[in-house]
């Protein structure tokens, strides 16, 4: 006996099997990105200070709109396979495609951004010494955040490296640190000439990593789920735009029917981000 | 299909399989796509992590009853194995803290569950709908796939340095984060794989109900068991993803250094945690219970479902309240989701919140007694014939009972208070998942080995089996209760003897007798693991030489897998189905035969 309705769909549900298994995989993952939604607020809510506009908001609407339009595209190369346009499926398909890996490159560079860019807690005694060091420290010191009660200074290691922190700093027994600092006072005014911050002065450094805050440990929780959806997509999305294909030939209404469910996948990948969009780029 | 049908008239197992028996022993039965294989697989391995999880338990409970005194015949392994956490064959704290988290695992994840929705499910869904096979199968098969990794990833835990996960099966944060060793990792790895396993599989098993039901079979139809896998496969898809999202979390915090669930000024041990802070310890534990209290119903419903079956096939009449028993599960299907904070009322949540859980709570025991009545009042008037899978479920019934009621003070915050997280509390779960869901485990595995190997088990082997089980059962987890309403409390690894000492100090300590009884009951669980002997050699001696069958529906049932073929070959059905009547059609007057299969037409008048 054949299984029935791999194709067909049934009457009483009017889906085939795959469609069916597509959308409770969906509802899943429903629950899987409502927890963490759920989690953002609870943090957010219970955080003392909680910063906005970290991230860079052209790039987040740059890559907004690569993933509406491949969300689009997709739709037009299924569109094309029921109006039986093999070829243009595969130009559609393709588009789509690049749009995603479009999309992961922006978002690496994003990454890449934070993973070498820090902030800097200094003792008390740091602090006072640090004032009296710079008398024009009103336009680096940040007004506390993270933790509270204590400015903080934000910028680039004199050396670009990534992934540096204090308890690296200690292990390694590195005397002092070059920070080039960020001005807040005018935002993005001259940039600064680095200054040197020895090692006793430093209570806490920090990359923008997951471990920096909450804010970029849910950051990177989420958009990096997200980012794993999309390579997923990318895998399955290639598979049936290249070797897949050939079973336009043998099973036509098969292979479109595999294309619907890699649409409503690709479709809710792009809906997570409309709504991770918001989230840490806006709010 | 001639050879089949041919096959099946003989009743020969044999030719059955030879007319797809092209393939390899790999491709047949480590990569095989068909259910039946799938099941059986998951049945294997999920029972031998039972017996994995029953020897840790015994450890523990050598360790309860004699403390810091070596384990007879396991000590010198463990010492070899593990090595210094069992120095001198003794078990460290360190050790059963870790044996006692991965207990909890072992036995709900990797034992329980796959054996309930995984062999069952997957082996009778497609069965009892009239299905060909289920609508997956090569998910089916990566689903088992994934499972075993799962389990090796949690298995090869026990051996890393610092030993396997410590701090419950519960991990709460932040002990589970602040832990230095690497167990916890490897056990939210393991879950990531358990919970991706469980989500194939339920995908997989509510399409094979929706889709491939036979012509004729509608839901008020199907067999209760297929119900209650319907509702199970829900709360698994639905309930598993948020603590998936818990474990990533719980992953970026050990392995990144975030702080979603380490507090602002987290003190351990003296030391102020260098943290950014800002996390909530609760959120932990919300997302745990989300899943994990549905989990509880996912543990319970499929041993419903079991004895229904086995319930209807034994005292050959109908369901008393089938369509009860149907809303029953499907409200305990919804409930089970707003009832979570009940384990959470001494975390300080506010009583409010408390109170609202603390309804949802008693609401949900509604259901759950409906059902178990509907069961009751089935067996009323019936001829019982007492098989050894009907005395297991009949057990079931006043065991589940024992184990539901002396929940309710649990489930009220009042009484919880001085409850929590002490032996009652263990005595209370056990009662519903050991002696019942396992009781119905067993009934099932006794009920349908003649299905699927051709020959039944040994019925006197049976009976000692169950008879031993079910005594020792009640002797290990009766006195639990006493203990835990004592004060003893649920995780220490002397067995409350530090307890013991603050009575003389003039503290209200533990009495002397509540300590004690860990002997009675060390004594009892030993008792209980020989008594699984017979059925662990039952088991394998009846699959070559047990009495064969000499029909394919040796139990003269109406569900549709005694349709088949015995045992049933690839694709299994020999003629389409198609269902005529509902599930359980015994004892229907004016006919010859005391049961109506439901492919059974209406003669024509």
């Amino acid at each position: 006996m054949e299984i029935p309705y791999t194709v067909t769909p049934r009457r009483e549900t009017g889906l085939y099997n795959g469609k069916l298994g597509i959308w409770l995989f969906l509802a899943s993952e429903v629950m899987l990105f409502g927890a963490l939604f759920s989690s953002y607020v609870l943090l957010r809510v219970g955080a003392e200070a909680w910063p906005s506009r970290m991230l860079s908001l052209p790039l987040g609407v740059l890559n907004t709109a690569i993933l509406v339009t491949s969300s689009v595209l997709v739709v037009m190369g299924w569109t094309a396979l029921k109006l039986r346009q093999f070829e243009r499926f595969k130009l559609f398909q393709g588009l789509t495609l690049l749009c995603a890996v479009v999309f992961l490159g922006i978002k690496s560079v994003e990454y890449r951004q934070k993973f070498n860019h820090y902030e800097v807690w200094l003792t008390d005694k740091g602090l006072e010494e640090f004032k009296a060091a710079h008398p024009d420290h009103e336009k680096w010191l940040k007004p506390p955040g993270v933790i509270p009660g204590k400015h903080s200074l934000t910028g680039h290691l004199a050396d670009g490296r990534s992934f540096y922190d204090h308890r690296k700093m200690r292990a390694n027994g590195d005397k002092e640190v070059v920070l080039t600092p960020d001005s807040i006072k005018p935002a993005g005014g001259e940039h600064a000439h680095p200054i040197r911050l020895a090692a006793a002065q430093i209570q806490r450094l920090s990359a923008y990593v997951p471990a920096h805050s909450s804010y970029f440990a849910i950051y990177f929780t989420l958009t990096g789920l997200h980012a794993l959806h999309v390579i997923g997509g990318i895998l399955v999305m290639a598979y049936l735009w290249g070797p897949g294909s050939r079973m336009w030939k043998s099973e036509p209404e098969r292979f479109t029917n595999r294309i619907e469910c890699s649409v409503v996948y690709w479709h809710f990948v792009d809906f997570i981000w409309l709504i991770v969009f918001p989230l840490f780029y806006l709010l | 299909m001639a050879t089949e049908a041919a096959a099946q008239v003989n009743g020969d197992m044999n030719s059955a399989h030879e007319a797809h028996g092209h393939q390899g022993f790999v491709s047949k039965y480590i990569f095989s796509t068909d259910h039946k294989v799938v099941g059986i697989q998951y049945g294997i391995t999920a029972l031998l992590f039972l017996l994995l999880g029953f020897l840790l338990m015994l450890l523990m409970r050598w360790q309860l009853a004699y403390p810091g005194s070596a384990i007879p015949l396991a000590g010198g392994w463990l010492e070899k194995i593990l090595g210094d956490v069992a120095r001198n064959g003794k078990m460290t704290a360190d050790l059963y803290n870790s044996f006692g988290a991965m207990h909890g695992t072992i036995m709900v994840f990797l034992a329980v569950v796959p054996l309930i929705v995984g062999a069952f499910g997957n082996y009778l869904v497609p069965l009892q709908i009239g299905a060909p096979d289920m609508a997956f199968p090569k998910l089916n098969m990566m689903s088992y796939h994934v499972y075993l990794w799962g389990g090796l990833i949690m298995f090869v835990s026990f051996f890393i340095p610092g030993g396997a996960a410590q701090s419950g099966w519960t991990s709460y944060s932040p002990l589970a984060t602040v832990t230095p060793t690497m167990g916890q990792t490897f056990w939210l790895v393991g879950m990531v794989f358990l919970i991706t396993s469980s989500l194939l599989g339920s995908i997989n098993i509510l399409v094979t109900i929706i889709q491939l039901r036979a012509p004729g079979l509608t839901w008020m139809r199907l067999p209760f068991f297929v119900w209650a896998q319907f509702v199970t496969s829900w709360l698994l898809l639905l309930a598993f993803p948020p603590l998936e999202a818990a474990g990533i979390m719980q992953l970026m915090d050990k392995v990144t250094g975030s702080s979603f669930f380490l507090p602002t000024g987290l003190v351990v041990g003296g030391q102020p945690m260098d943290i950014s802070g800002g996390g909530s310890p609760l959120l932990w534990q919300h997302l745990f219970w989300f899943l994990a209290h549905p989990e509880v119903y996912v543990l319970i419903l499929p041993a419903f479902g079991i004895l229904a079956e086995v319930i209807t096939t034994n005292t050959r009449k109908n369901l008393w309240g089938y369509s009860l028993l149907v809303y029953g599960a499907l409200s305990i299907g919804f409930i089970s989701f707003i009832v979570w904070a009940h384990h959470m009322y001494l975390t300080g949540m506010g009583t409010k919140l408390s109170t609202f859980f603390q309804t949802t709570t008693m609401i949900i025991s509604i259901p759950s007694v409906i059902i178990v009545t509907c069961f009751l009042v089935s067996l009323w008037g019936g001829s019982i014939r007492f098989t050894v899978p009907m005395w297991f479920c009949l057990a079931f019934l006043p065991m589940f009972g024992i184990g539901g009621l002396t929940g309710l003070p649990l489930g009220f915050s009042f009484s919880d208070i001085h409850l929590h997280d002490s032996y009652y509390v263990i005595g209370h779960f056990h009662y519903v998942v050991a002696p019942g869901t396992i009781f119905a485990i067993f009934g099932g595995i006794y009920h349908w080995y003649p299905k699927v190997t051709g020959r039944f088990m040994n019925d006197f082997w049976g009976r000692v089996h169950f008879f031993l089980s079910f005594i020792f059962m009640n002797l290990v987890f009766f006195p639990m209760f006493l203990q835990g309403i004592y004060g003893m409390s649920r995780r220490m690894s002397d067995g409350g003897a530090t307890y013991a000492q603050a009575a003389e100090t003039g503290v209200v300590g533990l009495p002397q007798w509540a300590i004690d009884l860990n002997i009675n009951i060390t004594q009892a669980a030993i008792a209980l693991g020989l008594a699984q002997i017979p059925f662990i050699i039952n088991f394998f001696w009846s699959i070559r030489h047990g009495q064969p069958v000499e029909s394919d529906n040796p139990w003269q049932s109406t569900t549709l897998e005694w349709q088949t073929p015995t045992p049933p070959g690839h694709g299994n059905f020999t003629k389409p189905m198609r269902a005529h009547r509902g599930p359980y059609e015994y004892s229907l007057p004016g006919r010859a035969a005391d049961f109506t299969p439901q492919n059974e037409a209406e003669p024509k008048q």
